[in-house]
């Protein structure tokens, strides 16, 4: 499993990274690798809001689907439009070209508070350990 | 006995592998109280003594083969192409499920590609589904995937009142518990003109059915500026149509519908008394991700050969769980087959030749009819294979004097339309002959006559 | 081996049928209506049809073809003469809104299957008009909730449904509007007693339970289960889907249950059709019985008809059926009666097997599956090992076969002829093979089915990539399924000119 160290984490499997005074949101390694091939992602309209929690889009492989929870709340600024023609780069590249949301936070600073790399290293081993 | 295999040697046998000494023991977890009860059901029969009761029950029935049927109203008697019953009679198709196992399915799968093809042909929408229940399953199913279009936070259908009253009536079962306003017809009289008017921002989707329950055919015109002002609002537009009536009149598509469903009983299903019948379900490509059912997609296999496979299936019960777009799992697979073999056999010249017969036939015993004193045809509007009759006695006398006569008259709308007592809509389709028209103009002018005094 | 698309066998202007000519005098085609461009259907003759069709079904597999152990979904063999009862001409030839008096005989049908099913079942009642499993499921949960209203009770909305339920379940909750509580199994694959306590509160409608469960397994709380739930005011759910199990054995309303659905096309023997038509008759309790969906059919008294003397007994002759809707129906499910045409197979069948007969189909039917399961157990590993019912589940993987999941030993098996169980459910096992062999199978064919997986078993070892590769003998091999769903191509469309 890649972790990207830039980023935070949270326990539903999302990073999120600050750049500049906005972030950028996409599922993990790990979350990617479980689901297997991605062939749709279902992403939110530019503008809307969300909680931190709140579902803001699915993402979908051939036997399964699973939501994707804002990292944190915020607006969204950009959806990764690319992933419609070509979601496979979730698979491929889940932290660069697979991508999905960038909103501007309602606090950065919040984004602090979540699992850098190593934690989240530590989290999803607990989990392979619990099966 | 039971189509069961074993001989009292297999059993004892299979218990020793086992290792039980009685099938009894096998179920000691049931609780004893309630353990093998006493079923109190008839004799078992023979096959013979089976069939002779079926044909004692079947017989006691007065069945379409020896009655001239001028009775609709949702379900209809067209020609069954010889060809239909024969192909859905191969066991390889009728004893297989679901074809959940692509690669030994190919045979159920490529005819629901094909069946697809041909929805999508004959209403010129995008994608197709598998099917549903039947006509009215198929337009609740329209309700739910407009909510969820509309994000659920559309709580609003606006339905015709000219939309079948059974279709109306299975549109508010099925959404009583997800707190959806059906709206539209409560003034029953009131026609497709004022439909718009209850169209506003919370509204999901705007119903409408072409040609209508009376038969009858609004303008396209009218029907573009209902599906305009739907759009405006923000709502889908749907409609409920008689896929024959597509072999000559214009498609869905060509007026601005985004949802189209019907009953594809017509399409080489036999009456039986109501049921299985075949829902179909088209919708514009943007939605499909929203739609309910079995969807079929091309795909190849491990050596690059085209094949086909469900796909889609996130949107499904067994994937998505509480949050799939319907529970629809079992659906009419087998009637879609028929109604593939029907529109295959028939081409669009045939069925163009059968539309056009329902029409040139209808208009006949519709001008005939109306010069019966006493009747009257309501005419406003084109109609299609049915019309309404204006009747100077009730319509229910009426019917049970033209069974006198072997004819099975029409539906008596002052069942479901106060303002319509009196009134029967008659179906003419291409199985009835001039001969039979004739005797029904004979019989309604004598039955007149008789009771119109 | 593939099959071409009927589009490209079309060719302008054949035709598979003969019409009538027009004997009335022609008349103007509303222009406005008319549409320019013919509907986008082949053009074949009916020889090409005829062909196309035999060799599509040549390309799938039924029950008539050979063993289908699929889990969950009965796949018994469909008794021939069903077929020929159902195309009686009364039956097939009548429409559903004839006067009542002209179709005497399908309402004494319909009739007649509702009481066989009320004593089959238990309850007190039962609507034969839902078209299928999930519709009946539908019509359950609304019905619960319309029986909780009515009594004034606004403030529940929970469902609670075990986790190795048939997503069905769940699915039709949420279109009752309703709220999924998903509760846990316990370590024999019961309902998780704590865990139902816990949930158990006077917001709940009630809980669905499939029983036996989808592992195959009679709950050995189920008279403890029901008591709870009844004791916080809801109501018990039957998912009879696995009533193949039970008939003769229990009836459901005996344990605990106060509504459940039936599965026409599985336990009583109609054919699945390559998925539907189906028929769903949904049984209650007494207390529920005036929420049902109709029409049911009831039997009335026939003053005219009947020339009893005051002390006579009456006999059938005295009664007349008629259509009639509940009191507090939560309305009609489908336009319509139901699905009419399914009910007289079952009708069939149930006249043809009789008490006992439906007794030994379900012995039986939970005979194979413990034979089955006691062969295979040295083979596969078995995540509950105690007897089974009509089904049981398997785990698709091996210790010393590590690369090997439950999905190759599917597809290896249909290299030899026989279908693959139900794959991946339910959700609580790793790599579930479902098993559900039926009554109708002989022990030879049981005993093929043993060897084929023992050997699979032993390919798995030995040589994995003849699994991996599987199958190698199908008309066409595994499939892209994400190509499918990356790109869906959902029709034909013709060649671009």
């Amino acid at each position: 499993m890649k972790v990207d160290k830039a980023s935070r984490y949270t326990r539903t499997h999302e990073w999120v990274r600050l750049e500049g005074d906005e972030a950028v949101s996409g599922i993990t390694d790990y979350a990617q690798e479980q689901l297997s091939d991605v062939v749709y992602v279902e992403l939110p309209a530019i503008g809307e809001h969300f909680g931190k929690g709140e579902v803001y889009g699915v993402v979908e492989s051939v036997k399964a689907a699973s939501d994707n929870y804002m990292p944190v709340g915020g607006t969204v600024t950009a959806v990764n439009e690319s992933l419609a023609d070509e979601p496979q780069q979730v698979n491929t590249d889940p932290y660069g070209a697979g991508w999905m949301i960038r909103f501007r936070p309602d606090d950065p600073a919040e984004i602090e508070q979540l699992m850098d790399a190593a934690s989240y290293e530590e989290y999803v081993s607990s989990l392979e350990g619990a099966h | 006995m039971s189509y069961v295999p074993h001989t009292d040697a297999d059993r004892r046998e299979m218990l020793a592998a086992i290792g039980v000494g009685s099938v009894e023991e096998l179920f000691a977890v049931v609780p004893e109280s309630v353990r093998f009860p006493e079923l109190e059901l008839p004799e078992p029969l023979s096959e013979a003594e089976v069939l002779e009761e079926l044909r004692v029950l079947s017989d006691s029935n007065a069945d379409l083969d020896h009655l001239a049927c001028f009775l609709g109203a949702g379900a209809y008697r067209h020609y069954i192409p010889s060809v239909v019953q024969h192909v859905i009679g191969r066991s390889e198709f009728y004893t297989a499920y679901t074809p959940y196992q692509p690669e030994i399915s190919q045979g159920t799968l490529q005819t629901i590609f094909e069946y697809q093809s041909m929805i999508c042909g004959l209403t010129g929408m995008d994608v197709s589904n598998a099917s549903h229940y039947d006509g009215a399953t198929a337009m609740a199913e329209a309700v739910i995937m407009a909510i969820s279009v509309g994000r659920g936070k559309r709580r609003k259908a606006v339905v015709a009142p000219a939309v079948h009253p059974q279709y109306r009536e299975v549109v508010r079962t099925y959404t009583q518990g997800m707190g959806v306003q059906v709206v539209g017809d409560e003034d029953l009289t009131a026609d497709i003109g004022r439909l718009a008017e209850r169209i506003d921002g919370d509204t999901a989707c705007v119903i409408v059915q072409v040609p209508d329950f009376f038969g009858g055919l609004d303008s396209p015109e009218t029907l573009s500026a209902l599906a305009d002002a739907a759009h405006r609002a923000g709502a889908l537009f749907v409609v409920s149509v008689d896929p024959i009536s597509l072999g000559l009149l214009k498609p869905p598509s060509e007026y601005g519908v985004d949802i189209v469903v019907g009953e594809g009983q017509s399409l080489g299903l036999p009456p039986s008394f109501g049921g299985p019948y075949l829902g179909f379900f088209a919708c514009r490509e943007e939605y499909v991700r929203r739609m309910a059912g079995r969807l079929v997609g091309e795909t190849v296999d491990s050596q690059g050969r085209r094949s086909y496979v469900l796909t889609l299936a996130t949107r499904e019960q067994h994937i998505r769980r509480e949050r799939a777009t319907s529970n629809i799992c079992t659906n009419e697979a087998l009637c879609a087959l028929a109604a593939s073999v029907y529109l295959a056999a028939l081409g669009p010249r045939g069925l163009r030749q059968v539309a056009e017969l329902c029409y040139h036939r209808s208009h006949y015993a519709a001008n005939r009819i109306a010069q019966v004193p006493g009747f009257a045809v309501l005419d406003n509007r084109p109609f299609f294979k049915e019309f309404v009759v204006r009747c100077p006695i009730p319509v229910e006398e009426i019917n049970a004097e033209l069974m006198e006569w072997d004819i099975l008259g029409g539906y008596d709308l002052g069942r479901d339309y106060p303002h319509l007592a009196g009134h029967m809509l008659l179906c003419v389709t291409e199985l009835n002959t001039r001969a039979q028209i004739d005797d029904l103009v004979m019989a309604l002018r004598i039955i007149g006559e008789g009771g119109g005094e | 081996m593939t099959e071409k698309l009927i589009y490209e066998l079309s060719r302008p202007g054949r035709c598979a049928c003969f019409l009538p000519r027009t004997d009335v005098p022609p008349v103007e085609l509303p222009s406005e209506w008319v549409r320019e461009e013919a509907p986008l259907l082949p053009e074949v003759s009916e020889v090409d049809l005829v062909r196309h069709y035999v060799r599509l079904s040549q390309l799938n597999y039924g029950v008539d073809t050979g063993f289908y152990p699929l889990g969950s979904c009965t796949m018994k063999y469909n008794p021939k003469v069903n077929e020929e009862a159902c195309r009686l001409p009364g039956f097939a030839q009548t429409h559903p809104l004839q006067p009542e008096d002209t179709v005497q005989g399908n309402l004494k049908l319909m009739y007649e299957l509702q009481c066989y099913l009320r004593e089959i079942s238990g309850f007190a009642a039962v609507s034969l008009q839902p078209a299928a499993g999930a519709h009946g499921e539908l019509a359950g949960i609304l019905i619960m909730r319309a029986y909780h209203l009515d009594r004034g009770d606004t403030g529940r909305s929970r469902i609670l449904i075990p986790d190795s339920a048939h997503g069905t379940n769940p699915a039709s909750t949420t279109m009752s509007g309703l709220e999924v509580v998903q509760l846990k199994s316990d370590s024999r694959g019961n309902v998780d007693l704590d865990d139902l306590r816990a949930n158990l509160d006077d917001r709940v409608i009630g809980m669905m339970l499939t029983n036996p469960n989808t592992l195959g397994l009679f709950d050995e709380h189920l008279e403890e289960v029901a008591r709870l739930v009844h004791g916080a005011g809801g109501l018990m759910y039957g998912d009879g889907a696995n009533l193949n199990a039970l008939m003769g054995i229990a009836k459901p309303a005996a344990l605990g249950f106060d509504v459940m659905h039936f599965n026409l096309h599985k336990t009583f023997s109609t054919p699945h059709g390559g998925g539907g038509p189906g028929s769903g008759p949904v049984g209650v309790t007494q207390e529920l019985a005036r929420f049902l969906p109709g029409p049911v059919v009831v039997r009335v008294l026939d003053e005219e008809a009947c020339t009893c003397r005051p002390d006579d007994e009456h006999d059938e002759f005295c009664y007349r059926y008629e259509l009639s809707q509940p009191g507090s129906s939560i309305g009609r499910l489908k336009a319509f009666h139901g699905n009419f045409g399914v009910m007289v197979r079952a009708y069939t069948y149930i006249r043809m097997l009789g008490s006992a007969g439906l007794r030994q189909a379900s012995e039986d039917a939970v005979l194979n599956a413990n034979y089955l399961q006691a062969r295979l157990k040295r083979v596969y590993p078995v995540p509950y090992e105690r007897p089974c019912m009509h089904e049981f589940v398997l785990e698709g993987r091996l210790a010393d076969a590590p690369g090997i999941r439950a999905l190759d030993i599917s597809k290896r098996l249909m290299d030899f002829g026989m279908h693959p169980p139900t794959n991946y459910f339910p959700l609580i096992v790793h790599e579930a093979l479902m098993i559900e062999p039926t009554e109708t199978e002989s022990k030879e064919t049981l005993d093929a089915f043993v060897d084929a997986m023992t050997r699979i078993a032993e390919e798995a070892r030995t040589q994995p990539e003849l699994l991996r590769d599987a199958p190698h003998t199908t008309p066409v091999g595994r499939l892209d399924e994400v190509r499918a769903a990356r790109e869906p191509r959902l029709r034909w469309k013709p060649p671009a000119a």
